[in-house]
């Protein structure tokens, strides 16, 4: 008897898997579109991790994807030419796959590292605080990476290779949406909520609250480290200024809209805050200032964000 | 020591805490043995929740000891201290609000689980068995308490007596051997205050476990300790049975004094 | 040596703007224990409001002068107070029972609002800030310079921080607003109007970041809508490094954080001036989140 949930993951990677083979007949425009929702969800619901369920209010997660993207692109492209012969050769298609799997893990793992050293320190630190030093931790990255010569500084990382498409970037969706929600609804899981909800009570419960909220900032880096691998093989381009301040507010703002701690909600709101640049492209001079108004509006009416909704029984998706 | 009595439970061995310059707690001895109800009253300020917190670990006693189970339990933090099998509840009731009533308990049975984060991901048939374990029991619990039919209700939508209740199962649930009280009887109603005696009897008959309540109503108290010790001032003035504390005219002069 | 000296004129002269800002992030918080995102963009509206009153009050008050320099700060400060009370009362004030999370992203939201307004309305490419007061050396020997304005920095900041320690101590609602800033509740159980202690210190501290805009421009004359940013952070290091919601230590942290910048970006580590910051910002909440002057808040079980 398998896990009903694994099931689900299976059929969600064959899925992704077929239509990625007919990606070629979809428009140019509309793919790119529908990959940037992709690495968006996967960003928004491990960010949901760490901000919804932990309840730890963390700026910072562009700067795990930075690492994560730059990690994974130095493997394809210092490394790639190595290890290609290795998997079978440079045109073997089986081997560049393998290659981008490499590439992925150990941006997610660099960037797991990363959520570790921003996390451990953090953890004495509640609200705006916490908020304020993810923050800085992340611009630290930023600069760190415009300083660093081997990969481009602030001249930025060119001729990574086009690996991304629609499998990579559903599959890895699939998978993070798998593990966040399979973690958080089992009886150790809950323990995350139980942080968010009231730290001295999980500890007067036995609650190590120290580990539960290093474990979401590992497993949150994680999964952003990815996506970020996903990202620079998608535009071939990556930039330290594009891992800014801002990359962090539009991913918790993914969040806040979908509400915190409803991975449901937090995929919706991916998918509309992704397409809503486009949407806005006629009025694109006014598209940041209608953002920004969005915003405080939302916070100003309906701050647990848009989907979270009062349920009788034991939903799916949402804490 | 004699070898008839059986070892205490619970040990605290002239424990003082000072903060700063002003002196909480001074050399106070407590001790509380298997299955016993003790409860620890004072007027206020008498430094009763410092007590409270001393034994949960909030905070550090400057000088003295304290034994758990034969085992030093100072310096080890709270989640520690519900690990070595000592339980609380507080005055001010800290459910876990956007968690419901089922799930408010079934937290609590994370101290026990064998499954972690890796069983959790991989979803394997140990996983679900244990998962269904809890559950069953979870749902027990809440028979027993009378919270079955409020099992999938937000936690901070129940009625305030209910609430005392659950914070009392959860602490149950890290199946402990020392359950402490704070002050459980804040903001009852005399009727709801009768179901707490009732509601504390029954937990220690049916669960076995010792009991230490700090408590301000002398009803409650009286009525179901079998021990009482009174603080004054962070020092013990008194410790014995509700009918001679209640004429002691050292504890008297305490209360009198501080009502003035 | 005399390097040395220099790079400290010139720190001070920095720190001093940024002790001017990092006022308004403290007392802000010492009244709500909110960190105003957007107070570094009312930095840059006192620049811009400086930038477009000039040409228009040129033959009136005849700038470059003192007298008119002195008008033009006036008006900006003026301009800036009003702005921070209005932000307060529709973004902030209905937000005062939510969660401090929800407040600090609709801070963000308002100083995106005014960053992505700015650029859309005053355009986003630099101006140059106009003359106010002609720019002369008033130190000019041994190889140390200081120019007129860096002077006036510090002259107008020394003088508004006597102001404002007169207002705090001396004055009924200074007093209000220290009552607050140390319990809002038993404040306002005291027949204290705590939205207008609040309004107040709102629109203090907005005519301050004002005053730094105008000064700030008048020795970096190159102005935009994200010219707060920066700034706006540093001062923010400042006031938590001093120990927020502490005025004395928000004036101290904003010098000492003006003076370390000036002397690393003089250095070989200038590429990472601005994560320098940061980090100074992490090391202090990690090692003494109450700052040099603050003292530590213990949570109530």
């Amino acid at each position: 008897m398998i896990a009903k949930s694994k099931i689900v993951l299976l059929v969600a990677l064959i899925a992704s898997c077929v239509i990625s083979r007919f990606s070629k007949s979809i428009n140019p425009y509309h793919l790119d579109i529908i990959i940037a929702i992709g690495i968006n969800i996967t960003l928004a619901v491990s960010l949901n991790l760490i901000n919804g369920y932990t309840g730890q209010f963390s700026l910072g997660h562009a700067g795990f994807m930075a690492v994560g993207g730059y990690t994974a692109a130095v493997v394809t492209t210092t490394f790639g030419a190595k290890l290609l012969p290795l998997l079978g050769g440079t045109e073997n298609i089986f081997a560049k796959e393998v290659l981008f799997l490499i590439a992925l893990f150990t941006g997610g793992i660099f960037a797991a590292i990363a959520g570790v050293l921003v996390g451990a320190p953090s953890l004495r630190l509640k609200g705006d605080y916490l908020a304020i030093v993810t923050l800085g931790f992340g611009e630290i990255i930023r600069v760190l990476l415009q300083n660093t010569e081997t990969v481009g500084a602030s001249r930025g990382l060119t001729g990574i290779p086009s690996y991304t498409n629609l499998f990579w970037t559903f599959g890895v969706a699939a998978i993070t949406v798998y593990i966040v929600v399979s973690l958080v609804q089992s009886t150790y899981g809950r323990g995350f909520v139980a942080v968010r909800d009231d730290e001295v009570a999980a500890e007067a419960i036995g609650i190590n609250t120290t580990r539960y909220k290093i474990i979401a900032f590992v497993i949150g880096a994680f999964f952003a480290g990815i996506a970020g691998g996903l990202y620079g093989h998608f535009k071939q381009y990556l930039n330290p200024e594009g891992f800014g301040f801002m990359r962090s507010i539009e991913i918790v703002v993914m969040v806040i809209l979908g509400g915190m701690g409803n991975t449901l909600g937090v995929i919706i709101a991916a998918i509309l805050l992704t397409v809503l640049p486009e949407v806005l492209r006629p009025v694109a001079e006014y598209r940041m200032i209608i953002y920004s108004l969005l915003l405080i509006m939302l916070m100003l009416t309906r701050p647990q964000g848009l989907f979270t909704w009062r349920k009788k029984s034991k939903p799916a998706l949402s804490a | 020591m004699s070898d008839a009595s059986p070892a205490p439970l619970l040990q605290l061995k002239q424990c003082t805490i000072r903060f700063g310059g002003l002196t909480a707690v001074s050399t106070f001895d407590l001790q509380i043995n298997e299955n016993e109800l003790v409860g620890l009253i004072g007027p206020n300020g008498a430094g009763k929740t410092t007590v409270f917190n001393l034994i949960t670990g909030v905070y550090r006693p400057t000088e003295g000891e304290i034994f758990f189970n034969g085992k030093s339990i100072v310096g080890i933090k709270p989640n520690g201290i519900a690990e070595c099998g000592i339980a609380r509840t507080f005055q001010n009731i800290r459910l876990f609000p956007s968690l419901s009533v089922f799930d408010n308990v079934r937290v609590a049975f994370h101290l026990h689980l064998s499954c972690g984060v890796r069983q959790a991901l991989w979803r394997g048939k140990a996983f679900f068995i244990e998962e269904k374990t809890v559950d069953a029991q979870v749902v027990e619990m809440l028979e027993i308490f009378g919270l079955g039919k409020f099992r999938d209700v937000p936690a901070k939508s129940l009625p305030y007596g209910d609430q005392r209740r659950l914070e009392i199962v959860r602490a149950l649930a890290t199946k402990p051997k020392l359950l402490c009280l704070d002050e459980p009887a804040a903001g009852m109603n005399p009727t709801e205050k009768v179901e707490l005696m009732r509601l504390i009897r029954f937990v220690r008959e049916k669960f076995q476990i010792s009991i230490l309540l700090v408590e301000h109503d002398m009803k409650v108290v009286m009525g179901i300790c079998q021990r009482i010790a009174v603080l004054d001032y962070g020092i013990k003035i008194a410790e014995s049975t509700p009918e001679e504390i209640q004429k002691n005219p050292k504890v008297i002069e305490a209360y009198l004094g501080s009502e003035n | 040596m005399i390097e040395f000296l220099q790079q400290l004129i010139n720190g001070l002269s920095l720190g001093a703007i940024y002790a001017l800002i990092a006022l308004g992030y403290t007392m802000v918080y010492g009244v709500l224990r909110f960190i105003n995102f957007a107070h570094s963009d009312i930095f840059m509206l006192g620049a811009f409001g400086g930038f477009y009153l000039a040409p228009r009050l040129e033959k009136i008050v005849h700038l470059p002068s003192f007298f008119g320099a002195t008008v033009v700060m006036i008006l900006a400060m003026a301009i800036c107070a009003i702005v921070g009370m209005v932000i307060e009362r529709l973004a902030y004030r209905p937000l005062r029972k939510s969660s401090k999370l929800t407040v600090l992203i609709t801070a963000i939201g308002v100083s995106l609002f005014l960053e992505y307004s700015g650029q859309k309305f005053f355009g986003a490419d630099p101006k140059y800030f106009p003359e106010l007061i002609v720019d002369t050396p008033v130190l000019d020997s041994a190889g140390l310079t200081m120019g007129k304005n860096q002077l006036i920095v510090l002259a107008v900041t020394i003088f508004l921080l006597i102001a404002l320690q007169i207002v705090v101590l001396k004055t009924k609602i200074g007093t209000a607003m220290r009552a607050v800033s140390f319990d809002a509740q038993a404040a306002s159980l005291m027949g204290i109007n705590v939205n207008t202690v609040i309004s107040f210190t709102f629109g203090l501290g907005s005519a301050l970041a004002g005053a730094g805009g105008i000064l700030y421009a008048m020795n970096y004359p190159s102005i935009d809508p994200l010219m707060g940013v920066m700034p706006g952070l540093k001062a923010f290091v400042a006031a938590v490094l001093g120990g927020i919601g502490n005025i004395p230590g928000a004036a101290s942290g904003g010098l000492i954080i003006g003076v370390v910048e000036t002397f690393v970006g003089g250095s070989a580590m200038s590429t990472y001036r601005d994560a320098i910051a940061f980090a100074i910002l992490i090391l202090i909440l990690l090692f003494k989140p109450s700052g040099i002057l603050g003292k530590t808040q213990i949570e109530k079980v």
